[in-house]
C-alpha cells in the first residue's frame, strides 16, 4: 500500500510547517493533546504539498481539532462533517481530506451520514474521537456509553445499548477500520500512516480519555497492572499475541474466537491466527472488532483494510468515459440538442 | 358534407385519466408536434402523489393540459378540448370544461363498477347531463386494442394504446400532418421493436375514425406562433434549471457539483444533471436533504460551484446548513421548486408559500439572496444569474422556482453561449501574503475565495462567529455587532449593481398591480385584458426579491393602489410592508394548490380598480 497520487513537497516536511498560531483550549489532560501531536507528526512524514491537506470537523471538543493544525480547515455544524467531507473529497480530488470527529458527532446527531460515507467508501480519513460521553455540552451520555452509564442525562443509569464503533463501520460496508488508543501516541501515528495509504473511507477510532466527564473510562486499557492483559496489538501478517509474557493468543473455536494459552516451549502456538487486514472477507474482523474484556482483550491496529472501489474513482470513470463518448462537449452543444427548430 | 375549418389563436387541450394511463406522456406527444409545427405552447401537468392509485377512482385521475398557439403564456383557464378516459377523470374535470366545448370518452369505460367508483348514479353519456358539451365517445379501448393486435401486441400491451388513439383523434381535430407526430413516436419507443409502429398504427385509425365517421363538426386550424426570430426548443423548467446551471458552470470556468436529495417537484433538475458527466458535472444523490446541501458546502469550500436542489419540506432541512454557508460566506444555489405545505402537504400541487422561510427560515440573522423564476423557460436565466450572484459575491442565494414552472414546459429560444455575461469569482492569488479570510473588497464587503489546493492561502473557517478580516473565532460583543451588519450589508448593497425594476401595461393607470416568481403569464395576460377593455392598470413583476430593486420604492410612490397578487395568503405583501412601510397594500391570494386563472384575476382587479 502506498501514498495517494496527490502532489509531495518538493521539500522535506517538518512538524513546525503545520504547527497552528491558536491557543489549544482543551483541558489539561485530556487525551485529544496526544492525538494531536501524533498526528501532527504524520501530514510532514507523508509528505503531501501543505495546501493539499484539509481537515473538517462537526462539533464537539474533538471538532476544534481543525484549528490546532495549519492545514486547509472546516469546523461546520454538529453531526455534518463526514458529509461536508464527501463534498470537498468529490470536488476537489488534489486534497487529502481528514475529518475530527467524536461519537456524539458521527454516531448520534450524524449518524446517517457515518453509515452512507462508509457505505460508498469516500477516499477521506475520518479520525473518531471516542471518549464515550458529551464533553462540550458537560456530561451527557453518547451513543458508546456503556449500557448503566451513570450521566448528567441518565442519573439512574444509561437503558441503552451502547455502538460499537467498529462492528458499525462494517456492518456499513467499512473497507478500513482501526482502533488505538490515546496513550499510546507512537502507535496512533503508525496506524494514522496506513489510514493514510487506504483508498477509500478510512475510520480510526481513537479511545480517548476525557478527564473531566467520564475519566478512566479506558482505564483497563491504559492502567500498566492490566494493559498488557487487555491489549491485542494487530499487525498484519503477524500471530495474534498478547499478554505481559506473550503467553496468550487468539484462536478460532467453532464459531467464534477464543483465547488460547501458550505454553513455554510455544505450545498452542500453531493454533493462534495470523492476522490479515487485508482479507476482503470481514467475519474475522467483525469478531475482532468485537472482542472486550473481561474474557477477551481489546483489538488494536489495523482490523480492516480492503481493497474495494472508492467512489471517487468509480465517479472520474464514468467522467472519463463519457467525454470519450459523449456528443455533448459544451453548453451549446446542449442547448441545441434535440428537437429544435428555427423561427423566421 | 363539407367540413368547417376555424381558424383559432389559441386552444387548451387536457388529457385526463388514470395515473396509469399515459396521460403525461400523450401529452407531451401533443404539444412537442404542436412545438415543432410552429405553435407557441405551455404545458401543465397535474397529477396525483401516489404513482398508481386505485383504479378508475377520482383520486388516481393524472391530467396533462396543453395550451397552443400564437402566444400561450399561460397555461389556459378552461379547456376547448377534454381527453377523459374512464368516467373518474370526466368527473374530476368536467369544471374545467367550457360549455359547448368538445369531450372525447372512451365509451367502453363506461361500465357500472367504473361509474360507481366515480360517483356516478347514472351514466353521464346517456342521462343527458352533459347535453351541453359536444362529447364523442366511441369504444376506443376496443377499436385500438383490434388494431394494435393486428400489428403483434398482445392483449395487455393492446390495450394500453387507447391514449394513442385519443391523440390521433386529437391530431385530427387541429389538423395536424401525422409526419412529426410519427418521428415523436418513433423515439419515444426506441428500441421497443413492434411498439412503435402498432402505436403510429394506432394513432392513424384515431385520426382516420375522425376523419371518416365525421365525428367532428369542425375541425381547428391553430395559428402559428408569433415570436422574435430565432432557434427554438421546448422545455421544462426544471430542465431549464439545470441546463442554466451547467452554463453557470461553464461560464464561470469551475466544476458543477450538485448534492441532492429526490423530492416532488425539484426531482427532475437532479435527474437532468446527472445525466452530463461529459460536461464535467458532479452529481452526488445524497443520503438525505441535510447531506445534499453539507456536501455542496464542502464542495464549495473546495472551489466547486455548488448547487442543492429541493422543494419546502427540504428546505426546512437545510436551514441550519443554509446559516453556515451565510457564515462561511461561500457560494451556493439553492433551488427550492415550490409545492404546496405546511409539513408534507401537497406534493404535487403547487404554491408560492416558501417564501418567508426563503427569506427568514435561519437561526440568527442569516440574509441570503433571494430570487424567483417567472415561467419554464426563465428558469434557465434565473439559475444561471443565481450561480453568478452566489460566486461573484460569495453567497448563498435561494433561487424559489414552484411545481408548475418547475414541470410545465414552454418554448425557450436558445441562447448563444457567448450573449450570456462573464461569471468571475473573487478568487484569491496564491501566495497572497495580504491575504485574510475574511478581508473585504471595501465596495462589495464580499471575501475572497480561498481554494484549498493553493499555495500559501492555508485557513480555517467554520460557523463559529468570525472576528473580522482575521476571520479568527471570537465572541466580543462589538465584533459581532459589526458581522452581523457586514453580512447584511453586502446583500442589501447587491441591489445597486442589479437591474432595474420594470413596468408593464399601462404605465400611467392608478392602480399596480404586483406578482412575483411563476405567475408573471397569468397576471400579464389578466392586466392585458383589463387593459384591452379600456381599463387602465400597470403591472410590476418582480423575479429579485432579496435585496428588492432599488427603484422599488420610486415605482409604488406613483400609484395609488396597489395589489399583490400571489398563491399564499400574503407573504410577498407582508415582506413589502416590512421593507417599504409607507405604502399601502392590498392583496388577492389564492391557496387551493392551482394556478391562477386569468377570469378571477381580471374580477380581482377590477374590484381594485373601481
Amino acid at each position: 500500500m502506498s501514498y495517494k497520487s496527490i502532489e509531495r513537497s518538493k521539500l522535506p516536511l517538518t512538524q513546525q510547517d503545520f504547527a497552528s498560531d491558536q491557543m489549544v483550549k482543551w483541558c489539561p489532560g485530556c487525551g485529544d493533546h496526544a492525538i494531536l501531536s501524533a498526528v501532527a507528526k504524520v501530514f510532514p512524514e507523508i509528505g503531501y504539498k501543505k495546501e493539499n491537506y484539509c481537515i473538517v470537523s462537526g462539533i464537539g471538543c474533538s471538532s476544534r481539532f481543525p484549528y490546532y493544525v495549519n492545514t486547509y480547515g472546516f469546523h461546520s455544524i454538529h453531526g455534518r462533517a463526514n458529509a461536508i467531507a464527501t463534498g470537498v473529497s468529490i470536488a476537489n480530488p488534489k486534497l487529502s481530506v481528514w475529518v475530527a470527529t467524536g461519537d456524539g458527532d458521527s454516531l448520534a446527531i450524524g449518524g446517517n451520514h457515518f453509515i452512507h460515507v462508509i457505505r460508498r467508501n469516500i477516499d477521506i480519513n475520518i479520525m473518531l474521537f471516542n471518549n464515550k460521553i458529551y464533553g462540550l455540552t458537560k456530561g451527557q451520555y453518547s451513543p458508546t456509553s456503556d449500557l448503566g452509564a451513570v450521566t448528567k442525562t441518565s442519573p439512574y443509569g444509561t437503558i441503552e445499548q451502547p455502538f460499537q464503533v467498529g462492528e458499525l463501520v462494517i456492518g456499513a460496508q467499512g473497507t478500513f477500520f482501526a482502533r488505538v488508543i490515546d496513550t499510546n501516541p507512537k502507535f496512533i501515528t503508525e496506524v494514522m500512516h496506513e489510514a493514510a495509504k487506504h483508498d477509500g473511507t478510512a475510520v480510526v477510532e481513537l479511545l480517548q480519555n476525557c478527564v473531566i466527564f467520564n475519566d478512566g473510562t479506558h482505564d483497563f486499557l491504559s492502567n500498566k497492572e492490566t494493559k498488557d492483559e487487555f491489549q491485542l496489538i494487530l499487525h498484519h501478517g503477524e500471530k495474534m499475541i498478547f499478554g505481559k509474557n506473550k503467553n496468550k493468543g487468539i484462536r478460532m473455536r467453532r464459531n467464534g474466537l477464543a483465547v488460547v494459552d501458550i505454553g513455554p516451549n510455544g505450545e498452542g502456538m500453531e493454533k493462534v491466527l495470523v492476522h490479515d487486514m487485508y482479507d476482503p472477507n470481514p467475519g474475522v474482523h467483525l469478531m475482532l472488532a468485537k472482542m472486550f474484556p473481561p474474557h477477551f482483550p481489546i483489538a488494536l491496529g489495523v482490523i480492516r483494510a480492503a481493497d474495494v472501489p472508492t467512489y471517487n474513482e468509480l465517479l472520474q470513470k464514468q467522467i472519463d468515459e463519457s467525454l470519450k463518448k459523449s456528443k455533448i462537449r459544451c453548453v451549446d452543444d446542449l442547448l441545441n440538442s434535440g428537437d429544435t427548430w428555427e423561427i423566421e | 358534407m363539407s367540413k368547417q375549418i376555424l381558424e383559432k389563436e389559441s386552444v387548451v387541450v387536457k388529457f385526463v385519466g388514470d395515473s396509469g394511463d399515459g396521460m403525461q406522456m400523450t401529452g407531451t406527444l401533443f404539444s412537442d408536434a404542436a412545438a415543432l409545427k410552429g405553435n407557441d405552447i405551455a404545458t401543465f401537468p397535474d397529477y396525483p402523489a401516489e404513482i398508481r392509485a386505485p383504479h378508475n377512482t377520482i383520486a388516481g385521475v393524472s391530467g396533462f393540459q396543453v395550451h397552443i398557439g400564437k402566444e400561450t403564456r399561460i397555461i389556459g383557464d378552461k379547456c376547448d378540448v377534454l381527453v377523459a378516459m374512464n368516467p373518474a377523470s370526466l368527473k374530476a374535470n368536467l369544471k374545467w370544461v367550457d360549455k359547448g366545448a368538445t369531450i372525447i370518452t372512451d365509451g367502453d369505460a363506461y361500465d357500472e363498477k367504473a361509474l360507481e367508483k366515480a360517483g356516478y348514479a347514472a351514466n353521464p353519456l346517456t342521462d343527458g347531463s352533459l347535453s351541453s358539451f359536444c362529447v364523442i365517445s366511441p369504444n376506443i379501448t376496443t377499436l385500438a386494442k383490434e388494431t394494435a393486435m393486428a400489428y403483434g401486441l398482445d392483449n395487455k400491451s393492446a390495450e394500453r394504446t387507447k391514449n394513442m388513439f385519443c391523440l390521433g383523434m386529437v391530431y385530427y381535430i387541429f389538423s395536424f400532418d401525422l409526419e412529426t407526430p410519427f418521428k415523436l413516436v418513433d423515439k419515444r419507443f426506441e428500441g421497443k421493436g413492434k411498439v412503435a409502429e402498432a402505436n403510429k398504427k394506432v394513432i392513424l385509425a384515431g385520426y382516420n375514425f375522425a376523419d371518416t365517421m365525421e365525428v367532428f363538426a369542425s375541425t381547428f386550424q391553430i395559428s402559428s406562433v408569433n415570436l422574435e426570430k430565432g432557434k427554438y426548443r421546448n422545455i421544462t423548467g426544471n430542465e431549464a434549471t439545470a441546463w442554466g446551471l451547467l452554463a453557470a458552470a461553464e461560464k464561470s470556468g469551475r466544476q458543477l457539483f450538485l448534492g441532492s436529495y429526490p423530492i416532488t417537484p425539484a426531482t427532475e433538475i437532479l435527474i437532468e444533471l446527472a445525466k452530463h458527466k461529459s460536461l464535467g458535472a458532479r452529481v452526488f444523490q445524497a443520503e438525505d436533504e441535510i447531506a445534499g446541501i453539507c456536501s455542496a458546502i464542502g464542495a464549495s469550500f473546495a472551489g466547486a460551484m455548488a448547487c442543492t436542489t429541493t422543494s419546502g419540506p427540504g428546505l426546512s432541512l437545510k436551514a441550519e446548513a443554509i446559516g453556515l454557508a451565510v457564515m462561511t460566506e461561500l457560494p451556493l444555489v439553492i433551488v427550492d421548486v415550490q409545492r404546496a405545505g405546511p409539513s408534507t402537504g401537497m406534493p404535487t400541487k403547487s404554491e408560492q408559500s416558501d417564501l418567508n422561510l426563503a427569506l427568514f427560515g435561519r437561526n440568527g440573522e442569516a440574509p441570503c439572496i433571494v430570487t424567483a423564476a417567472s415561467s419554464p423557460s426563465d428558469c434557465f436565466y434565473k439559475a444561471f444569474y443565481a450561480a453568478k450572484l452566489a460566486m461573484e459575491n460569495m453567497t448563498p442565494v435561494i433561487l424559489l422556482t414552484d411545481g408548475n414552472t418547475g414541470q410545465g414546459s414552454e418554448l425557450f429560444r436558445i441562447p448563444k453561449m457567448s450573449d450570456l455575461p462573464v461569471i468571475k469569482p473573487p478568487f484569491a492569488k496564491k501566495n497572497d501574503a495580504e491575504f485574510k479570510p475574511y478581508r473585504r473588497d471595501p465596495d462589495t464587503l464580499v471575501r475572497q475565495w480561498a481554494i484549498p489546493g493553493t499555495e500559501g492561502l492555508r485557513h480555517r473557517i467554520g460557523g463559529l462567529e468570525k472576528t473580522d478580516v482575521s476571520g479568527l473565532v471570537t465572541t466580543d460583543p462589538a465584533n459581532h455587532a459589526k458581522m452581523v451588519e457586514l453580512r447584511s450589508e453586502k446583500v442589501m448593497r447587491l441591489a445597486k449593481r442589479l437591474s432595474k425594476q420594470n413596468v408593464y401595461g399601462n404605465v400611467d393607470a392608478n392602480t399596480l398591480v404586483v406578482s412575483w416568481g411563476g405567475t408573471k403569464g397569468v397576471v400579464y395576460t389578466a392586466c392585458k385584458e383589463i387593459n384591452n377593455s379600456g381599463k387602465a392598470v400597470a403591472h410590476a413583476h418582480f423575479s429579485q426579491i432579496m435585496p428588492l430593486p432599488e427603484n422599488t420604492a420610486e415605482i409604488f410612490a406613483k400609484y395609488k393602489k396597489i395589489l399583490v397578487c400571489e398563491l399564499n395568503s400574503g407573504q410577498f405583501a407582508n415582506y413589502l410592508r416590512m421593507s417599504l412601510p409607507k405604502f399601502k397594500y392590498e392583496k388577492y391570494n389564492k391557496i387551493q394548490g392551482l394556478p391562477f386563472t386569468v377570469n378571477e384575476l381580471v374580477n380581482a382587479i377590477n374590484n381594485i380598480i373601481k
